[in-house]
C-alpha cells in the first residue's frame, strides 16, 4: 500500500512545483498558493481542463458559463488592481488564457475545430482543410449565387432557415462522430460547418444590404 | 499588509504611502461635459460645484501667462476672447494634423504645422500657445481632480477614467497620456456604455440581456450586455462616430433658414447668420423636448424673421437620425444573434436620449420603456465611480469588457489581415505568422492597423515598425509570430519574433499619433515642477508593494513550514526580515530592492525543504487535498 518507489517520486515531482512567491510546494495547475495565495502563472492545460469541463463535443453551455464567470471572478486583472506588479501581469495571464478557452469552448465551430486537432494528433498532418472537398467548393458557389439574387426579405429568410437546419443537423452528426472516436468523419462535418457557419455572415450582411 | 508589519514593530509604522483603500474618483471625461463622482460608504456622490452644478463644460481658457481656467468660467469666455478658448476637445484625442485637416473648416480649431522631429499627433494654437489635445485634456482632468480634493479634503490620484466604447488604441493612449500628465494614475479606462451599465446594474440588481443607447451630441453608441449575478458581460458594441444631438441642431437651424431665406427672398446666408441659427435651433430643440410647440425669431443682417415649431415637425426633421441609430441597433443585435424581444431593459446615456422621439425610437424597437431614471447625463460618471471603489476597495461585480474595432496587419497589396476580431474578450493574446517573400530577406515591416475595412487605409493606422535581424534564409523559410497583446483597459502591444532562429526581437511600438516617451517626459518636467518626484515618488512605491508582497509570502511559509527549520536558519532569515522592514521604512528605492533580493537569497535553502516535504507528503498521501483550488485536474493527471 504504501510502496514508495521511484516511478512515484517522479510522479510527485510533476504534479508539485514551487510558488513564483514563497517558493513552496504547490500542485501543478493551482490558481492561487495554498501558503502566502499569491496568484500563480497559468498551467499547461488545454482548454477543457482550464475551464474545468469535460473533454467532449457537447458541452453544457450555461455550466461553461457560470465556471468562467466564477475564475475570471477570481483571477480578473480587477481583482488585482492594488496589486504588485508581478501579480498583476500573471492576472492578465491568466485571464487572457481564460478568455481563449471561453471563447473557443463556446462556440460549437471553433470547438469541433480544436478537439479535431486535439484528439487527431498524428492522425491528420494536414488538419482539416476547406479546399479538399470539392462539393462543398460548388454547393458555396450555388448558395452564394442564390444569395446574389435574393431581392426581398422572404427569399433571405428562407436561405437562413434552410442554412440554420443544415447546421443543427451537422451539430447533431459531429456529436455522434465525436462520441464514435471518428475523426476523420469529424474533420469532414467541421470543415462543412465552416462553410454553413460563412453562409450564415454572408446572409446577415445580404439582409444588411437590403436594408441599407 | 500594513497592518502586519504593526503587529511586528507596535509604535514604529512606517511612513504613510499608497496603500489599498486610498480613495479614487470616477470621471467621465466628455466632449461637452465632464463628470467627476466618488463612490462612499453607501451611495455615489456625483461632485458640483457652488452653483449645485454637476456638469463642467469640457472647456478651458488659457491666459497669456499659460494658466489655465476650466469649465463654466472658460464658457463665457467663448464669446469674447474666442481665440483664447477650445472646446471640444475630445474630438482630436489620437488625432494626427492629417486627420483634422480630412474633417474640413467645421471645427474651431487653429492647426500649428508640424514641425521635423515631432510626433505626428495634432497641434493647436491657443492665443500664441501651442499645446496638444493631450495638454488640454489634461487641463480638464486637474480641475476636476481639485474639484474632488477639495470636496473630499484629501489628496486624490487615482481615477477611473471613462471612454466612448468606440475610441480606437491611439485614442485611449492619449486619454491615459493626458490623466499622467493631470497627476492621475489610471486605475483603469472602462467603457462609458459598460459604466452605464454598471450604474443600473448595481443599484437594481439586474439579470438578463440589457442594451445601453447612448446619443450625446457628436457620437451614437450602442453595447449589448448580459448581466448574470454581478457579472457584466459585454456582448458586443457597434456605434456611429458621427452621429448625435448636433445633428438635431443642425435639422432645425436649416430648417428655419430655408423659411427665412423664402420670406426675405435672400440668396446666400452670412456666417453669421448661420450661427444664430445654430444656437436657436439647440434652444428649440432644448424647447420641444418638453414642450408641445414654440416660437423663435432669427436676427441677423437687421432683419427679423418669425419662426414655429411644433413637436410633429421637429420629430419630422429628427427621424432621419433616430432611424440611423436604430438601425445600427439592429445590426449589433442581429450579428450577436439575438432579437429586439430579447432584451429585458434599455439604459439611456447622453443628454441627446432626453428628446421624446429618441424615447419612442428605443421603446417601440426593443418593445419595453427604457431605463432612464439615473440622469443621462451623470450616469458614466456614477459608474466610473462604482468601479473604482470595486478596484481599491474590492468588490463582488466583475467586467468583461470586448475590444470595439478589430486589429490587424498590412499584408501584400495593402489588404488586412485581421487578428484580432471586433467584440472578442479582453484582455486577449493572439499570435499571427507570416513569411518572407525574398530570399535572404532579413527586416520586414510591420503596420499595424485598427478597424474593419478590408483594405489598409480605409482603417486607421496604429503603428508601423521594422522587425530586422532575421537570418538570411531562402523565401518562406523563416517564421515570423507577431502577437498582439490587449489589457484589461484596451490597450495594444504588439511584439515580434522569429521562430525558427528564435531571435526573439521585442520591439517597442511607437503609436502614429501618440506623444513620443520623450516628449511625455519633457510635458511632465514643463508642467509640474515635481513630476520628477512624481515618477520617484511611484517607483519608491511599486518597490515597497514588491517588498511586502516578498514578507508576507516568506510569514506565511514560515507559520506553515518553520518546524523545517532550526533556530539558527530561523533566526538568520528574520535577521534579513528585519533588514526588509528596515528599508521598506527608509525612502531608498534600490536599498529596498537590495533587500528584497537577499530575503530570496536568505530563505532558499528553506524554499528546497519545503519543496521536498511537499514531494515526501504527495506520495504518502496527505497533502493533495489541502492543496485546494487547484484547475480542476482531471483525476488521472
Amino acid at each position: 500500500m504504501n510502496e514508495v518507489n521511484a516511478h512515484s517520486a517522479d510522479a510527485a515531482k510533476q504534479t508539485l512545483k514551487p510558488c513564483w512567491s514563497c517558493k513552496g510546494p504547490l500542485a501543478a495547475g493551482a490558481l492561487f498558493c495554498s501558503t502566502c495565495e499569491a496568484v500563480q502563472p497559468p498551467a499547461p492545460v488545454d482548454h477543457f481542463v482550464r475551464l474545468g469541463v469535460e473533454r467532449a463535443f457537447e458541452v453544457d453551455v450555461p455550466a461553461l458559463d457560470r465556471r468562467y464567470f466564477d475564475l475570471q471572478r477570481q483571477l480578473h486583472p480587477d481583482r488585482f488592481a492594488t496589486k504588485a506588479p508581478k501579480e498583476k501581469a500573471l492576472s492578465q495571464q491568466q485571464a487572457t488564457a481564460l478568455n481563449d478557452a471561453y471563447e473557443t469552448l463556446k462556440d460549437p465551430l471553433k470547438r469541433a475545430d480544436y478537439l479535431v486537432h486535439l484528439e487527431g494528433v498524428g492522425v491528420l498532418p494536414e488538419g482539416c482543410n476547406l479546399v479538399q472537398d470539392q462539393s462543398i467548393l460548388i454547393e458555396a458557389m450555388e448558395m452564394r449565387e442564390k444569395l446574389m439574387m435574393a431581392d426581398s426579405m422572404d427569399t433571405l429568410n428562407a436561405i437562413q432557415r434552410e442554412t440554420k437546419a443544415e447546421i443543427d443537423d451537422v451539430l447533431t452528426a459531429l456529436s455522434l462522430a465525436f462520441k464514435g472516436a471518428d475523426i476523420e468523419g469529424a474533420c469532414q462535418l467541421t470543415t462543412r460547418l465552416k462553410y454553413l457557419d460563412k453562409m450564415m455572415g454572408e446572409v446577415r450582411q445580404a439582409r444588411a444590404r437590403l436594408l441599407a | 499588509m500594513v497592518t502586519l508589519l504593526q503587529i511586528h514593530e507596535p509604535g514604529e509604522t512606517p511612513e504613510p504611502h499608497e496603500g489599498e483603500t486610498e480613495l479614487a474618483v470616477g470621471i467621465d471625461l466628455g466632449t461637452t461635459n465632464s463628470v467627476v463622482a466618488v463612490s462612499g460608504e453607501d451611495a455615489v456622490e456625483v461632485l458640483k460645484d457652488e452653483d449645485g452644478q454637476a456638469l463642467v463644460p469640457s472647456i478651458v481658457a488659457y491666459a497669456p501667462d499659460g494658466s489655465a481656467i476650466v469649465g463654466e468660467l472658460a464658457k463665457r469666455l467663448l464669446l469674447s476672447r474666442p481665440e483664447a478658448v477650445v472646446s471640444s476637445i475630445k474630438r482630436l484625442m489620437g488625432r494626427g494634423a492629417e486627420d483634422v485637416k480630412a474633417l474640413g473648416g467645421q471645427l474651431p480649431f487653429d492647426i500649428e504645422p508640424q514641425h521635423d522631429g515631432e510626433s505626428h499627433l495634432v497641434r493647436l494654437n491657443i492665443a500664441g500657445q501651442t499645446l496638444t489635445p493631450v495638454e488640454i485634456s489634461a487641463d480638464i482632468l486637474k480641475a476636476l481632480r481639485d474639484r474632488a480634493q477639495e470636496h473630499l479634503g484629501a489628496k486624490i490620484d487615482k481615477a477611473v477614467i471613462t471612454v466612448p466604447a468606440y475610441f480606437d488604441d491611439a485614442q485611449r493612449v492619449a486619454t491615459k497620456d493626458a490623466a499622467r500628465l493631470a497627476g492621475l494614475e489610471v486605475l483603469r479606462l472602462v467603457n462609458e456604455p459598460t459604466a452605464a451599465a454598471l450604474a443600473y446594474g448595481l443599484d437594481k440588481g439586474a439579470e438578463g440581456l440589457y442594451a445601453v443607447y447612448d446619443l450625446g451630441g457628436g457620437t451614437f453608441d450602442i453595447s449589448l450586455l448580459r448581466m448574470e449575478k454581478g457579472v457584466f458581460q459585454v456582448l458586443a458594441t457597434s456605434g456611429d462616430a458621427a452621429l448625435g444631438g448636433d445633428d438635431f441642431d443642425h435639422a432645425i437651424a436649416d430648417h428655419f433658414l430655408k423659411q427665412r431665406q423664402a420670406e426675405l427672398g435672400e440668396a446666400d446666408l452670412s456666417a453669421g447668420e448661420v450661427k444664430v441659427a445654430l444656437m436657436t435651433g439647440r434652444l428649440a430643440k432644448e424647447c420641444l423636448t418638453t414642450e408641445g410647440r414654440g416660437e423663435w425669431m432669427l436676427s441677423g443682417s437687421d432683419q427679423q424673421t418669425k419662426h414655429a415649431l411644433d413637436r410633429a415637425t421637429f420629430n419630422d426633421l429628427v427621424k432621419p437620425f433616430t432611424d440611423r441609430t436604430i438601425k445600427i441597433c439592429h445590426e449589433v443585435l442581429t450579428e450577436a444573434g439575438y432579437d429586439p424581444l430579447d432584451v429585458k431593459g434599455v439604459v439611456l446615456v447622453g443628454g441627446s436620449t432626453r428628446v421624446p422621439l429618441v424615447r419612442e425610437a428605443v421603446a417601440g424597437y426593443f418593445g419595453s420603456e427604457p431605463l432612464a431614471d439615473i440622469d443621462p447625463d451623470q450616469v458614466v460618471a456614477v459608474g466610473a465611480a462604482l468601479q473604482a471603489e470595486a478596484l481599491t476597495v474590492g468588490s463582488d461585480t466583475l467586467l468583461l469588457d470586448v475590444t470595439p474595432l478589430s486589429l490587424g496587419l498590412e499584408t501584400m497589396g495593402g489588404l488586412v489581415e485581421k487578428v484580432i476580431p471586433r467584440n472578442t474578450p479582453i484582455p486577449v493574446a493572439k499570435a499571427q505568422e507570416f513569411t518572407t517573400f525574398q530570399d535572404g530577406q532579413t527586416a520586414m515591416a510591420i503596420h499595424v492597423v485598427q478597424g474593419e475595412r478590408e483594405m489598409v487605409d480605409q482603417n486607421r493606422s496604429l503603428a508601423r515598425f521594422n522587425l530586422t535581424g532575421i537570418p538570411p534564409m531562402a523565401a518562406g523559410a523563416a517564421h515570423i509570430r507577431v502577437t498582439f497583446q490587449v489589457d484589461a483597459d484596451g490597450l495594444l502591444t504588439v511584439s515580434a519574433g522569429e521562430d525558427t532562429s528564435g531571435i526573439e526581437a521585442k520591439v517597442e511600438v511607437k503609436p502614429s499619433y501618440g506623444l513620443s516617451e520623450e516628449e511625455m517626459s519633457q510635458m511632465l518636467y514643463d508642467s509640474m515642477a515635481h513630476a520628477k518626484d512624481d515618477m520617484n515618488l511611484r517607483l519608491l512605491t511599486e518597490a515597497r508593494v514588491e517588498a511586502e508582497r516578498a514578507m508576507l509570502a516568506v510569514r506565511a511559509a514560515l507559520q506553515a513550514d518553520c518546524n523545517l527549520l532550526s533556530v539558527e536558519e530561523r533566526e538568520a532569515i528574520g535577521e534579513v526580515m528585519d533588514k526588509v522592514i528596515e528599508a521598506i521604512r527608509g525612502n531608498d528605492r534600490d536599498v529596498i530592492n537590495q533587500a528584497a533580493e537577499e530575503l530570496d537569497k536568505a530563505t532558499h535553502v528553506f524554499a528546497e525543504k519545503r519543496m521536498d516535504k511537499g514531494i515526501r507528503d504527495a506520495l504518502t498521501g496527505v497533502s493533495m487535498n489541502t492543496l485546494e483550488k487547484s484547475v480542476g485536474e482531471p483525476e488521472d493527471a
